[in-house]
């Protein structure tokens, strides 16, 4: 039989180079854990239970319930003051034809002088309600049989169901270490047969061949003077490398995704609700700067949202961790918004963000020539924000990949008049329809560097 | 080998056994090594724990955790608006009209301003009343963000609140009812605070006003006054004019305020064979002086007889030479008829008058008295009243608005002890000049890029002053103070609204007026200080103060183009300013003729290092001496006239390395800018001046294109403008031949590609160019210490030359003439040195841009390189600052960052300090130590013209293409443009018979051209 003195050689090789990746893998950004708000969820709001008897039984709850969803929900809440008063229980406190006429339209009312009117117009900083002359009296009265119900206690904490969700954990775990446990019993078993065999074996009389004493491995190497050679010229190449790999990722920041002051989802506005970039980040279309959006922007929706949808914040919660609801809140407390009186108190505290893309000061870049001009969609350099729940940095930011799409892309002239005489010389010139950003210039140091 | 050979090391040695040379043996150091000072204190060396090997361990620490910490970013925090004003969006320049009256320098602006701060000055273009943006309007931005500004009001010493100061004032003025009070003010030129000032005194009617003029034109207006009623200032359209005779008229300086460049310089670039011709008697070299086609030197005694002479008596008297100047003005005066214009800037009414006369007798259609100009307004002979009533006690109480008079008064040291005892002093001022710091209270006021107000520049032009910035300090301007004390409730916006609305507009939008910064009306408007009363006028005859002469020497006091006045003193942008005739930055200084230098045995040295020293002088005139005066030999001053520019010397609320110069001001006497009877004596020290150009002359060579207008009208272009010749195998042929060239040109005629024309006819060496680049292109200031290495930082210099011969023409000559060895020894060595009254010429010159560059090859790293839009490009942060560049640049244009120039203490000037940051461009970057930098064509501005064309989809406007240097040149010497854009201005300059290369022979094909200078040299 032919002596392998190396049998275990390939894969001890192969174990040490993934120990080497392992050990020399680029450095990563340890994103803190945002610690889950310890609050419990807000006592939710349960729908409202439909047996309960409408108040004055000329409505029907139902009904009433997307009546007020679709044309009162915008400025009314049942519990809460929003832009108008909450509306629990109204049709107790006013008289029914006086409501009628209100909701059907309310600046008529008061400019008839009624006092009650004036009065409650005064009292809400005198907002116009919008006037609602498509709706019937029923569709009045099925709105008010639905503001009329009772508010429905915080549904009970099922002990049970709470019990299941601990025992699921529980069981997986114990299962585990069973498992865990039997497989160790297994190793000391084999362990203990061939102990045994052996001596059964010894016992039986059965010789055992002394196994030759060959060259301890690293001898054996040392001595291999080409080995030694191959293998130190492959560490250094190994070692530069990596080397290499460890100084290009200095100050890239590819995949930095800080923790903000407030916990903002970019996945809920551009991606659920489908909001247009350019409607928080417009200085993006005419500017340099994309613009972090000032607050007020934020107020133009979240005066009247102060309150995620159920699922969402149960989303929130399960899922990433947030209270949706907490990081409103935060807004408010920055804007300097009342919610209780709905009026800005003036006690502001500017946000402080995290800068997530930092190009370097001798860098010149402007958005409106990317936006704009070229018609660049924004999540060509910040990836799929609109799946992201936290923004990071998606695109390295180095100047080769500036480079590399600066050569990859087509101007886009078409339909602009600045390019038509350039375009036509061109056309003229080098017979060409299409040129490169590079073409044009793209790439010269003083484009960017000044 | 050993050597037997004894080194003596003293006298001593030859004594035997002397014990010093024993001792001397004995100890290894001569002195003693301070060991004691850190080994000798026992109980400190037991008491310290730290061990060597501690040491080792902290060392090794410390490294460590420093390149660790290297690695990784730091976190950049971004805090937006809580509510975005509409108008602001981060990354866009807004631009607002507004205007600058300080008192010294009137002017409708545009400003520029980024995330609400103003960050530059520009010209407002559509504005006509010839007002110009110098360069101290342009630095005027800089001010703003003074760190020595005041940041409240103090009464006492101490920092108060506008109600107590508000009470404070009220009881004072209650308390002193009755007695005199004077208002001394800055000239205004304010409508509205002219009436706020009138409402004021029907309020406190003990409360006198008095208008002071730091730098006086008391006498023009006296004559004007005297003529025509109006307490005003004829003004000159010279764009109008055939002839010009200036007799000590610096009209291209600050006289009567300055800003008559850019008519001048229309006039002065031949069109159809024609231009005007320019003729200038005076002391000092000025700049009006450098750029007339003759300049006579005159001191100022003779200057009154000149005059005379002109304006119709005889020239009998003066001396030959100056004789015949005067009789060849006068012929080419009488030839030029009504286009003709004399201007004198004497301080003598008769002097004035005659000039008003004369002007008025030919029918002068250059001057203009109908729309005077309203922006002097002081009486010398009132202010004396008032410094004399303050020195005796006659005077209680004393407000002082925008001026300094204990710094700039004569008498300024009696004034001085005498304002601290007064009943009542309250000065507004931004700072705590030498008047504030001795004020009982100081009214903290705003800068003018934060206030309101209104100015008649002109009769009937109308300027509007609006804030771009809120107050940055607590402060409240003056007009808003008197609405205040008044009783009024209106702040001074409405105030000056409503009066816009009721007297000035007459139905026109005032949303317009402010849009545009400047209104035209033919409405009158009354002005309280419009007249001075006749008691304190000077009647028309000479007041003899120029004709008598006892043999002593004759001062003229003049201002720098840098620093004016010297209100803007703690300005490191104008203290670096190289002044345009001496190129001397951080200093004023006697300037003397080489002949009186002489005599007195005054030199200017250049040391080892390439700088330059100078002796000191005493200055004495009447009593008052001012000491250490340093001196520069100036050709062209006349000989028996020295001058000093005022401005320099202030110590309060300036900072230390700006208090620089002597104050002149002790020497105005009677306010009066000609002091005679002058003793001078030498002093002993040598003055360091920081002065960066000291290669006067051109030796001949042909850097500045010259030629004269009859040779321009009469010869072929090839004879006054040749291309240079290069010789290809053994045939000559052009510079500009395809043949002659190494290197393979790119192709440049699709897009843009960018040219600059400086003509050298226009230029006038202001310098409100450099400014105005400094400030686009946050170049550093570098401090006197590194100027005086010519270590300056700015992109953009105005090369000025004098001719070693009389004229630039004779040096060319004379340089073609020499032969021989010893011819050549000789003679290039006289051409170093200008001629006691040289032709100058002045060459504005930045990176030339060259298509092929000597700077792009040598660079090893290519951190230079080329564009196709024609400019060369500067890439910093590849920069490794190895110089190569700079010493293959034919132009010397390329500067050396020799250190961090922001955020070090070293050089403790604007970019040091947070308020003195907020003026740098965001646009631009600015430059760490260690790498080369340039002019870059503003390539920002371009590129920001072509993307808002992008984005609004058409194509860009010949005019929108500007660089920093050709939007602030006021005479439209410097323009910018597309050369590919066949319509623009600066392709047809390309076609230009006058158009050259700086150093064409070089081959470097620049893309900046110049345009021959003419010198209209014909004689009537």
């Amino acid at each position: 039989m032919k002596k392998v003195q190396y049998r275990k050689l390939p894969s001890i090789l192969s174990l040490l180079s993934i120990a080497f990746l392992l050990f020399f893998s680029t450095f990563t950004y340890a994103q803190e854990e945002q610690a889950a708000d310890g609050a419990a969820p807000e006592g939710a709001t349960a729908e409202a239970d439909a047996e309960t008897p409408a108040a004055e039984g000329v409505g029907d709850v139902e009904a009433g319930e997307r009546l007020f969803k679709a044309n009162c929900a915008a400025c009314h809440k049942l519990d809460k003051r929003a832009t108008g008063p909450a509306l629990r229980g109204v049709a107790d406190k006013y008289d029914r034809e006086w409501l009628y006429a209100w909701i059907k339209n309310s600046q008529e009312l008061i400019a008839s002088g009624d006092q009650q009117a004036v009065a409650l117009f005064e009292e809400y900083n005198q907002s116009v309600m919008t006037a609602f002359p498509q709706l019937s009296n029923t569709d009045i009265d099925n709105i008010l049989a639905y503001t009329s119900q009772e508010k429905a206690p915080p549904p009970p904490i099922d002990p049970a169901v709470a019990a299941t969700g601990e025992g699921d954990g529980a069981t997986n775990e114990i299962i585990l270490a069973a498992l865990a446990l039997v497989f160790v019993l297994l190793v000391v078993m084999l362990f203990l047969v061939t102990k045994t065999l052996r001596r059964i074996a010894e016992a039986n009389g059965v010789v055992y061949e002394e196994k030759e004493k060959g060259l301890p491995i690293w001898k054996a190497f040392v001595q291999n003077q080409f080995l030694v050679l191959v293998s130190s010229i492959f560490l250094l190449l190994a070692a530069g490398y990596f080397m290499y790999g460890f100084f290009m990722q200095v100050g890239v920041d590819q995949g930095y995704a800080p923790v903000q002051p407030i916990h903002y989802s970019h996945r809920i506005h551009a991606g659920e609700n489908q909001i247009d970039c350019n409607y928080c980040h417009s200085s993006a279309r005419k500017s340099k700067h994309s613009g972090i959006p000032s607050l007020n922007v934020c107020m133009n929706c979240h005066k009247n949202i102060a309150e995620v949808a159920e699922e969402t914040q149960q989303t929130g919660l399960n899922e990433y961790g947030v209270d949706y609801n907490a990081e409103i809140k935060k807004l408010y407390a920055a804007v300097g918004w009342d919610e209780s009186t709905q009026s800005y108190t003036g006690e502001e505290k500017p946000v402080k963000w995290i800068r997530i893309h930092n190009l370097p000061d001798f860098a010149y870049f402007n958005h409106s020539q990317h936006v704009t001009v070229a018609g660049v969609a924004c999540q060509k350099c910040h990836g799929p924000v609109e799946e992201m729940e936290i923004m990071e940095q998606h695109s390295p930011l180095t100047m080769g990949w500036c480079i590399n799409c600066h050569r990859e892309t087509n101007v886009a002239m078409e339909g602009n008049e600045y390019y038509e005489k350039i375009h036509e010389e061109l056309a003229k010139k080098y017979g060409v329809e299409k040129v490169t950003i590079a073409e044009m210039g793209g790439l010269e140091c003083g484009k960017c560097h000044y | 080998m050993a050597s037997n050979k004894k080194y003596w090391k003293s006298v001593e040695e030859l004594k035997t056994d002397s014990p010093i040379v024993e001792t001397l043996k004995q100890n290894e150091f001569v002195e003693e090594i301070p060991t004691d000072a850190f080994l000798g204190d026992k109980e400190k060396l037991s008491s310290s724990s730290t061990t060597r090997r501690d040491f080792l361990k902290y060392v090794g620490f410390t490294t460590a955790a420093a390149s660790l910490a290297a690695c990784e970013g730091p976190v950049v925090k971004s805090i937006p608006y809580v509510v975005q004003p509409d108008e602001i969006v981060p990354g866009i320049a807004n631009f607002y009209a507004s205007a600058i009256a300080d008192g010294f320098d009137f002017a409708n602006v545009l400003v520029k301003t980024r995330e609400g701060r103003p960050i530059k000055i520009e010209r407002n273009t559509l504005s006509e009343n010839g007002s110009c943006v110098n360069a101290r309007v342009q630095a005027s931005v800089l001010s703003l963000y003074d760190k020595n500004r005041l940041t409240a009001p103090k009464m006492d010493g101490a920092e108060v609140s506008w109600e107590e100061f508000d009470a404070g004032v009220a009881q004072k003025m209650n308390e002193l009812s009755g007695q005199d009070i004077v208002l001394l003010t800055q000239t205004f030129a304010s409508p509205s605070t002219s009436k706020l000032i009138q409402e004021f005194q029907a309020k406190y009617p003990n409360v006198r006003h008095v208008v002071y003029d730091t730098v006086s034109s008391s006498e023009a207006l006296d004559a004007f006054q005297n003529k025509y009623g109006t307490r005003a200032l004829a003004d000159y359209d010279f764009s109008k004019a055939e002839v010009i005779v200036s007799v000590g008229a610096d009209f291209l300086g600050d006289w009567q305020g300055g800003g008559y460049e850019s008519g001048y310089a229309k006039g002065r670039i031949p069109k159809n064979g024609k231009m005007s011709k320019h003729i200038q008697f005076e002391s000092n070299m000025s700049l009006s002086g450098a750029n007339a086609d003759t300049r006579v030197p005159v001191t100022p005694a003779q200057q009154m007889q000149v005059l005379r002479a002109l304006t119709g008596g005889s020239a009998s008297g003066l001396p030959e030479n100056i004789a015949t100047a005067v009789q060849n003005a006068k012929a080419q005066l009488q030839k030029a008829g009504s286009k003709g214009v004399v201007i004198t800037g004497l301080p003598d009414v008769g002097a004035q008058t005659a000039a008003l006369n004369y002007n008025e007798g030919v029918g002068s259609a250059v001057m203009d008295t109908a729309k005077p100009r309203m922006t002097r307004k002081g009486n010398s002979a009132e202010v004396r009243r008032v410094m004399q009533g303050v020195m005796s006690g006659s005077i209680k109480g004393l407000i002082t608005v925008g001026v300094d008079p204990v710094y700039s008064f004569p008498a300024g040291k009696e004034f001085a002890d005498a304002y601290k005892n007064l009943d009542f002093t309250l000065a507004f001022s931004m700072k705590e000049d030498a008047t504030a710091s001795r004020a009982q209270m100081i009214a903290a006021t705003p800068h003018y890029l934060e206030s309101w107000g209104d100015i008649q520049m002109k009769k009937g032009s109308f300027s509007l002053t609006q804030p771009t910035i809120r107050p940055l300090f607590n402060t409240r301007q003056f007009q808003d103070c008197l609405l205040k004390w008044t009783g009024n409730t209106k702040n001074y916006y409405e105030y000056i609204k409503e009066s816009w609305n009721t007297s000035i507009l007459g139905g026109s939008s005032w949303n317009q007026a402010l849009h545009d910064g400047f209104f035209e009306s033919s409405v009158e408007v009354s002005m309280e200080d419009a007249t001075a009363s006749e008691d304190t006028m000077e009647s028309n005859t000479s007041n003899g103060a120029l004709a008598s002469q006892d043999g002593g020497m004759q001062l003229v006091l003049y201002t720098k183009t840098s620093m004016g006045d010297g209100q803007m003193a703690n300005n490191p942008w104008l203290q670096e300013m190289p002044d345009p005739i001496t190129r001397a930055t951080w200093d004023n200084y006697a300037l003397i003729s080489q002949a009186d230098a002489e005599s007195l045995g005054l030199e200017n040295e250049y040391v080892a290092n390439g700088a330059m020293n100078g002796n000191y002088i005493n200055i004495t005139v009447g009593d008052v001496t001012v000491q250490n005066v340093p001196v520069i030999i100036q050709p062209g001053q006349a000989k028996g006239a020295i001058g000093l520019a005022l401005g320099y010397g202030k110590k309060e609320a300036v900072q230390e390395e700006m208090q620089t110069g002597v104050n002149a001001y002790p020497l105005y006497q009677n306010f009066s800018d000609i002091q005679n009877n002058v003793r001078i004596e030498k002093a002993a020290g040598t003055h360091e001046f920081a002065c960066i150009q000291l290669h006067n002359t051109m030796m001949g060579r042909d850097i500045i294109n010259e030629t004269t207008l009859e040779i321009f009208n009469t010869k072929k272009t090839h004879e006054w403008n040749p291309i240079p010749v290069v010789s290809k195998d053994h045939q000559e042929i052009p510079v500009t031949d395809p043949d002659a060239d190494l290197w393979e040109s790119f192709d440049r005629s699709v897009g843009h590609h960018f040219n600059l024309s400086i003509d050298l006819n226009a230029c006038t060496g202001c310098g409100a160019c450099v400014i105005a680049c400094h400030a686009e292109n946050n170049v550093p200031v570098v401090g006197k210490d590194e100027m005086r290495k010519s270590r300056d930082m700015h992109w953009l210099r105005i090369d000025r030359y004098y001719s070693s011969e009389e004229s630039f023409q004779a040096d060319t000559e004379k340089k073609e003439n020499i032969s021989g060895l010893g011819s050549s020894l000789s003679e290039y060595g006289e051409m170093e040195s200008p001629a006691a009254n040289p032709q100058v010429a002045f060459q504005p010159v930045m990176c030339q841009h060259c298509n092929h560059a000597p700077c792009e090859t040598v660079c090893p790293v290519a951190a230079t390189s080329h564009g196709r839009q024609g400019q060369n490009h500067m890439a910093y942060n590849r920069c490794v600052g190895t110089r190569y560049c700079a010493n293959n640049c034919p132009y010397k244009v390329r500067r050396f960052n020799w250190f961090l120039y922001a955020e070090n203490d070293e050089f403790d000037y604007n970019m040091n300090n947070d308020l003195g940051r907020m003026v740098l461009n965001p646009d631009v970057v600015v430059r760490s130590r260690g790498v080369m930098e340039k002019c870059s064509m503003c390539i920002q501005k371009t590129q920001r013209s072509i993307l808002d064309a992008k984005l609004k989809g058409r194509p860009v406007k010949d005019e929108e293409f500007q660089t920093a240097c050709s939007a602030a040149c006021n005479t439209g010497a410097i323009v910018f443009g597309d050369v590919n854009d066949h319509d623009s201005e600066v392709f047809e300059l390309t076609k230009d018979d006058r158009m050259y290369h700086l150093l064409e022979s070089v081959g470097t094909k620049p893309n900046v051209m110049y345009q021959t200078k003419v010198r209209n040299t014909n004689e009537a």
